[in-house]
């Protein structure tokens, strides 16, 4: 279960991912707990484990339209499915590392697991998950916190 | 093992696994006396590249597969004492920060970066060459 005071830790971690990598402010909306297992992806995810004093995994999860101009925000001209896969892994990274930042040493963090096409691939480990919406320029996207 | 320091240029090895970062540190860094000889992307291939190319200055990502940013820098700093390690990592914590600078890392710049604070952070690193 997350308090309020964690969530609004994620919540500014990818509000700060894209002003500082998309050059341009996200509108985060409000957050909402999933209780049946299946917060949803889009077309892209990537998913950090999370282990040590917390348990479970937080992911990004986009389409190809917002990782792309993504890349682009960031000069990358490599916008081929491997780059698309290691740019949401990279998201996923950063906004759970830097929930470190709050969280402490720690909540250990494992190496992005990156998926494409494949929603039942990413398994949420509770029930409860919390979605935060993410809207940047004229794409949706969420990340998705599911912690013991 | 000597370096390129009173040549005026330094050698700059980059790692992270993610290749997106790696190609952005490349293209963003605007130091004249940096000359990028490698990049690698995991710990285990940086030692190597590092023993091969023998770079003065290295970035360095901390959470990697194979050998992570932490034992990396430790492997470095043993094989060159003077080598200047920048870590560029997500993880935002005090005491990991610490814990790179007592393996002998020399700054610490936390993701996401702008430009201007990977060149910030490269200079005040190339202050102590």
């Amino acid at each position: 279960m997350l308090k309020e005071a964690e969530i609004r830790t994620f919540v500014e971690g990818t509000t700060h991912y894209f002003e500082t990598s998309g050059q341009q402010a996200a509108t985060v909306g409000s957050p909402y707990l999933v209780t049946d297992g299946r917060p949803g992806t889009y077309e892209y995810t990537g998913v950090i484990g999370i282990s040590g004093a917390r348990k479970g995994i937080v992911y990004f999860t986009a389409p190809r339209g917002m990782l792309t101009v993504l890349l682009m925000r960031m000069q990358e001209t490599d916008c081929s499915e491997e780059t698309i896969l290691d740019l949401v892994g990279e998201v996923a990274n950063t906004i759970s590392g830097n929930a470190r930042r709050d969280f402490g040493k720690s909540f250990v963090i494992s190496v992005p697991i990156v998926i494409a096409r494949d929603p039942d691939k990413v398994a949420a480990p509770h029930s409860r998950s919390y979605v935060i919406p993410i809207n940047w320029r004229a794409h949706s996207a969420k990340l998705v916190v599911c912690l013991e | 093992m000597g370096t390129s320091t009173e040549q005026g240029s330094l050698r700059l090895m980059i790692v992270d696994d993610s290749n997106i970062i790696r190609r952005r540190i490349e293209r963003s860094q605007q130091i004249d006396r940096l000359e990028v000889v490698g990049s690698a992307g995991n710990g285990r291939d940086a030692v190597d590249l590092f023993r091969r190319t023998r770079p003065d200055v290295v970035t360095m990502d901390l959470t990697m597969p194979l050998m992570d940013g932490i034992e990396c820098v430790e492997q470095l700093v043993a094989i060159n004492p003077k080598v200047l390690i920048l870590v560029v990592s997500a993880l935002a914590d005090k005491a990991t920060a610490v814990e790179a600078i007592e393996k002998g890392a020399n700054g610490f710049l936390c993701k996401p970066f702008t430009d201007r604070q990977l060149n910030e952070a490269l200079e005040e690193l190339l202050r102590e060459a």
